[in-house]
């Protein structure tokens, strides 16, 4: 019995044994191919790469596989490896005006210039399960409206900021170089481009609840979605020894910008502020839900008080990271017998004094009742 | 020991590629200069969760050199899961001689224990860290602690540890308790048992202290004074056991409970199972393996 509360080398092997089975399932069942899943799970590979922090469908895709379907496992391997990987530098600021656009809509504005394109979306579906893809079937291919996709599409927000409606955008080009939290350790309060990072690689389940806390009265910005906008931008980068930036390849994204309520002093006009969610591949919810606490985050520099979570630079910083909360949360399944042991003899001796003033309580009541009875 | 082998192509020696480790062992040097302090370091995601010990394993991976010898720990002892695991990542990154033997090591990484034997000059104890701040739960926000630290401003834990002991008669810290370092920083020793922790004063060996989600590096160089925090009428006191070790007879080690049925039977043995291995070499026998060293030649 002593041996058994220990492991060893051969129960890792043999779990690890088990486990690759119980991946593989049913061997009736064709196993399924990395591939597929980055082509036919995009969004589950799209929410690997925002929290694995690298932008790399199929070792997402195998990630995926590899996890048993447990995404936060699988953002888990991909940081991993991420962490082995050299790098370069910073890419030029992406033009997000300049997005290929495959979806864009604004709830602020009815019609706008490029038009609403509703795009590849669940949100006026209804979800009634499709008992019709049980059975393979071809889809048939969706065709695209080349005009939509080609006319210009200025930013909304742009839009509001020529009539100076809305705070200025900070200039991308202030010469500082952004923060890395992946390269030096986070320190709050920390600058708006670190908290972004954050959001970024942050859980989404994490980031929906802090947002929606917002819209519940905790920390309210009387948000609307003045836009949200997805599809492929190109990446370039300058090398030194060009002098001039060269395309890396397109990546999609998803990008909300969130008009929120004033801002504004006795100096300054009052304008609507800022909220703002970016992230690798198809993510609205999550984008969104950054938006959220991106403003939120902003209270104090906007004048206001930190009193609820979702303004909590500390709070929220500290905890969206999925990978690091799940280590810590299951690292209590790891042996703790050592300071268990420390808590136990503790109890016990508190235990025993305990007895020992009570029975030396009763014994002295006991005298003062067999005194009254005499 | 086992003799170092070839490491895994693919990957730099030890897993971290040369600019962290170079990055880890700035945050090592400023550590070693201000024992206690917390140096934040850049902690790269690892391929174990956090809370498996990502800063032990990256400090492991920063000092770790082809001709160290690497013993590996969790709750005192070798054969634990996550110490196998920790063990079999080095020799297959680093290839490095491994061993269970506490005096053969050049490199102890650990959790929650410190060792029976005597550490020596010339050793590295490793501590895998959860929470670095001795201060964090009774005040959870970073920006109030780190100034509490640069103020030396530590009444509020002298207040928790009292109040204690107005509510238990007892300071209710059993592990990582709290300690002072050269009479300066209040330190977390990470969750060893309050047992452990005489043994960090004045050690020979020098102990580095690394938290991988917290992304903290702390030192205590050889021959540093630390003292666990107490008061004059409740003066800092070890765990005692009631019973010697089963196994080896031993009186003066933390004992891990073992429950042996389910009517209440217990026994007491050895946490760090290379002392109680070594005792019982030494012929040493406790009361499960009778009193002559002979009945014990069944494997």
């Amino acid at each position: 019995m002593y041996v058994s509360v220990k492991g060893g080398e051969k129960a890792i092997r043999a779990a690890h044994r088990l486990l690759a089975d119980r991946r593989r399932g049913d061997r009736a069942v064709p196993e399924v191919a990395a591939d597929q899943i980055r082509e036919q799970l995009t969004l589950a590979v799209d929410r690997v790469m925002n929290e694995g922090s690298l932008y790399d469908r199929d070792l997402a895709a195998l990630a995926i596989k590899q996890a048993r379907g447990d995404l936060i496992e699988a953002a888990f391997l991909v940081r991993a490896y991420r962490t082995t990987l050299p790098r370069f530098g910073y890419s030029v600021p992406v033009d997000t005006a300049a997005m290929a656009v495959e979806r864009r809509i604004s709830a602020t504005y009815k019609d706008l210039p490029g038009g609403q394109i509703l795009g590849p979306t669940f949100d006026y579906t209804h979800r009634l399960i499709d008992f019709a893809l049980m059975a393979d079937g071809d889809t048939p291919l969706a065709e695209r409206d080349a005009t939509s996709a080609a006319a210009a599409m200025p930013r909304v927000t742009d839009l509001l900021d020529g009539e100076g409606l809305i705070e200025a955008e900070p200039a991308s080009d202030d010469g500082v170089e952004p923060g890395d939290l992946t390269r030096a350790p986070l320190r709050v309060p920390a600058s708006r481009d670190l908290r972004l990072q954050q959001l970024a690689r942050g859980d989404e389940g994490f980031l929906l609840a802090l947002g929606y806390s917002t819209q519940r009265g905790y920390g309210s910005t009387h948000p609307f979605a003045g836009e949200i906008r997805i599809g492929e931008v190109e990446v370039e980068f300058e090398v030194p020894e060009l002098g001039f930036a060269v395309p890396l390849g397109a990546v999609t994204l998803s990008e909300c910008q969130m008009i929120n309520q004033f801002a504004g002093s006795a100096e300054i006009e009052p304008s609507f502020t800022r909220g703002y969610g970016l992230a690798f591949g198809q993510v609205e919810r999550k984008v969104m839900a950054m938006a959220l606490v991106d403003r939120a985050l902003r209270t104090e520099e906007l004048g206001g008080e930190t009193e609820h979570p979702a303004q909590d630079q500390e709070f929220v910083l500290s905890h969206a990271d999925n990978v690091q909360a799940t280590g810590f949360v299951e690292h209590l399944k790891l042996p703790h017998y050592v300071d268990f042991q420390a808590e136990l003899a503790l109890v016990r001796e508190m235990r025993r004094e305990h007895a020992a003033a009570r029975a030396a309580r009763e014994a002295e009541s006991g005298d003062t009742y067999q005194e009254a009875a005499q | 020991m086992t003799a170092p082998i070839k490491p895994a192509e693919g990957y730099a020696f030890a897993y971290l590629d040369e600019q962290t480790k170079r990055m880890i062992r700035r945050a090592l040097f400023k550590a070693v200069a201000i024992p206690g302090h917390q140096v934040p370091f850049a902690a790269r995601d690892m391929p174990m969760p956090y809370g498996w010990g990502t800063g032990g394993i990256q400090v492991t991976a920063a000092i770790l050199g082809p001709a160290d010898v690497l013993k590996v720990i969790d709750q005192g002892a070798d054969d634990t899961t996550n110490a196998v695991s920790i063990r079999a990542f080095f020799q297959k990154t680093a290839g490095v001689a491994v061993t269970t033997r506490t005096g053969e090591a050049t490199v102890v990484q650990t959790r929650h224990r410190i060792p029976e034997e005597p550490l020596k000059a010339g050793q590295t104890l490793v501590y895998q860290v959860p929470i670095p701040e001795p201060l964090r739960f009774l005040e959870p926000r970073e920006t109030e602690t780190r100034v509490m630290h640069a103020l030396a401003d530590y009444g509020l834990m002298h207040v928790k540890l009292y109040e204690d002991i107005a509510t238990h008669g007892h300071i209710a810290k059993t592990y990582a308790y709290p300690v002072k370092v050269e009479g300066r920083y209040v330190m977390d020793p990470s969750p060893i048992p309050k047992f452990d922790n005489p043994k960090m004063h004045m050690n020979p060996a020098l102990q580095l202290f690394g938290a991988g989600r917290e992304k903290r590096i702390y030192a205590l160089p050889p021959f540093t004074q630390v003292e666990s925090l107490d008061f004059e009428d409740h003066p800092f006191e070890r765990t005692k056991f009631e019973a010697p070790c089963a196994l080896c007879g031993a009186t003066d080690a933390y004992l891990d409970e073992v429950v042996i049925d389910d009517e209440g039977g217990r026994m007491f043995v050895c946490s760090d199972t290379d002392h109680c291995e070594t005792r019982r070499e030494q012929g040493h026998r406790g009361a499960l393996l009778g009193e002559t060293p002979n009945q014990e030649a069944r494997p």
